[in-house]
């Protein structure tokens, strides 16, 4: 089954506890089934566990790419994790695990 | 009045590397080198420095990187804009001034003051992370309100070869020199927006040219080890031509303006700086040639009537210890290990963490495999009230060497004190920058 990697791309961001991933499709062509697909439900589904609080979705047709806003996401915010990636910048990779049918 | 102004982007935050701004400034053709230098922590850390001493608190690297650019700038005639002030911008421009004397290069240095808010701070006001009073957190040790371009005016207005700054929103620092040079006043609204499109695609300077992008057969990028620093050539109406200097390494595709366009953006419809409310969801790029994107389209909104301010406390301090394991079964002797840890420390800490680096530790259990990894390395990590007591997790785990599974090899420990940052809201009434001119002319030596 062809997971998001094979489709787009993306990069993690945060601010305090919330973590920001972009998904860019490589061609324009695959932005209506990245719409359709992954929807803020598939999401919070497929980052269970790691995504604790809401999730807004933006869509950005122009440039191909949906931007996700995800808050409670980086174990209680950047400066006083105890993680390692306290930042969650290797997020963009755990979303592009996502498969899509 | 110009037409076009290029300006580079020299640093996207404080560990970046030293040569990219120096080839950037000799082969750029720059208008205006900008240096993104302060990260939200790194600003409380500097406020402790100064603490320790008032002639410090600014980058420390602040002296390696202007020993080496000041003669490039001065000979190219390029002005210099950074935040490289941190915690103590008049410091920093008496740095520069005693760096510019012992180099015999006349130099005029404005440090915009101003960010500072920990003295009018209102500890009642709610954290935007959670809505819980400042009072909370304890002991604040920093609140730096986010200035805007407009506080770096006067600066620019000076002439001053360098504008030093503290805390200022990193699309601001963009954002001035085009303010200054085309007249635009904070009603320019659709201006201004697109003015911090171009501040914010090349405030975290790599990261546009392919840095932070690069993925082997899929997004290839050449030359990283010596990857170019980004330039955009900006019109008096915003609009921009985003490029780096021919030979560097990298590459600008719109694959890697899109990614940097969106990064951190927790609204593309209203992304606020103390300048302008940009709607970037309007934003067109379009590739015009080999590293070449053209960037325009964003509208803007008023400006805020509040400013961000970021608030850093003492947060006590972090332990940490690891231990490797490796070749049959090491997964189960880390975890092994990681009982043994847990059992130990049960109860000493409030809150503990132990990640199995090679398996876990950076997504959990969400994306675990049965592939059983060759080595595998345990981190334990706790927070304390003390350096003491953190020192005791490294203990714990350097004691697997005799007492622990088998073949533990290649401990580390680690005790870090640990900021936290928490951001509330400021009227812009209550916070006033100022402008210090601090300079040496080769004359003045004479008399």
């Amino acid at each position: 089954m062809p997971k998001l990697y094979d489709l787009a791309h993306c990069r993690a961001g945060d601010k305090g506890n919330t973590s920001i991933l972009s998904l860019i499709a490589y061609r324009p062509d695959d932005y209506p089934l990245l719409a359709q697909r992954v929807t803020v439900g598939a999401v919070a589904h497929h980052l269970r566990g790691i995504v604790q609080g809401d999730i807004r979705r933006f869509e950005l047709p122009h440039l191909g790419a949906l931007q996700f806003v995800c808050e409670h996401s980086l174990s209680g915010g950047v400066t006083t994790s105890l993680a390692l990636d306290a930042h969650g910048k290797s997020l963009s990779f755990a979303l592009l695990e996502m498969e899509i049918s | 009045m110009r037409t076009s102004l290029r300006l580079g982007a020299g640093a996207g935050f404080a560990g970046d590397r030293l040569d990219a701004p120096l080839h950037l400034a000799e082969h750029g053709a720059l208008d205006y080198l900008v240096l993104e230098c302060l990260a939200e922590r790194t600003i409380a850390l500097a406020q402790l420095r100064r603490r320790q001493d008032p002639a410090s608190g600014y980058d420390t690297r602040l002296a390696q990187r202007i020993e080496s650019l000041l003669p490039i700038l001065k000979r190219k005639g390029i002005r210099l804009v950074s935040n490289l002030g941190a915690a103590n911008p008049l410091a920093a421009a008496d740095a520069i001034v005693a760096i510019a004397r012992r180099l015999k290069t006349p130099v005029k240095v404005a440090a915009v003051t101003g960010d500072d808010v920990l003295d009018v701070l209102d500890r009642d006001a709610p954290t935007m992370e959670g809505g819980l009073p400042l009072s909370h957190y304890a002991p604040i040790v920093s609140a730096n309100a986010y200035l805007g371009a407009e506080a770096l005016l006067p600066a620019l207005a000076s002439g001053a070869d360098i504008v030093i700054t503290g805390r200022v929103a990193d699309p601001s620092l963009f954002v001035a020199p085009l303010m200054h040079e085309y007249g635009w006043t904070h009603d320019d609204v659709d201006r201004l927006a697109r003015g911090t499109a171009v501040g914010h695609l090349l405030e975290c300077a790599g990261q546009l040219c392919g840095g932070y992008f690069a993925d082997p057969g899929r997004k290839e990028i050449p030359g990283m080890a010596h990857l170019g620093f980004p330039f955009a050539d900006v019109t008096a109406e915003g609009d921009a031509l985003l490029g780096k200097v021919a030979g560097t390494g990298g590459r600008i595709t719109l694959a890697t303006a899109k990614e940097q366009l969106l990064y951190e953006v927790t609204d593309p419809h209203g992304y606020l700086t103390p300048d302008v409310i940009a709607d970037f969801s309007a934003v067109t790029l379009a590739e015009t040639g080999p590293d070449r994107v053209a960037v325009s389209g964003a509208r803007g909104r008023a400006r805020p009537s509040q400013l961000k301010v970021s608030v850093g406390y003492l947060a006590g301090y972090v332990g940490e210890g690891e231990i490797g394991y490796a070749g049959a079964n090491a997964i189960a002797r880390a975890r092994l290990a990681e009982e043994i840890i847990r059992e130990r420390l049960n109860g000493r800490f409030a809150e503990l963490r132990i990640d199995l680096v090679g398996s876990t530790s950076l997504h959990g259990r969400a994306f675990d495999s049965d592939e059983r990894p060759y080595e595998i390395r345990l981190r334990v990590a706790a927070r304390a009230q003390s350096p003491e007591e953190a020192a005791i997790v490294g203990e714990e785990v350097e004691a697997l060497y005799t007492n622990g599974p088998a073949g533990g090899g290649g401990t580390r420990k680690y005790v870090n004190e640990q900021i936290g940052i928490v951001s509330t809201l400021i009227d812009r009434a209550r916070v006033a920058s100022n402008v210090t001119i601090r300079e040496w002319a080769a004359h003045a030596e004479v008399v």
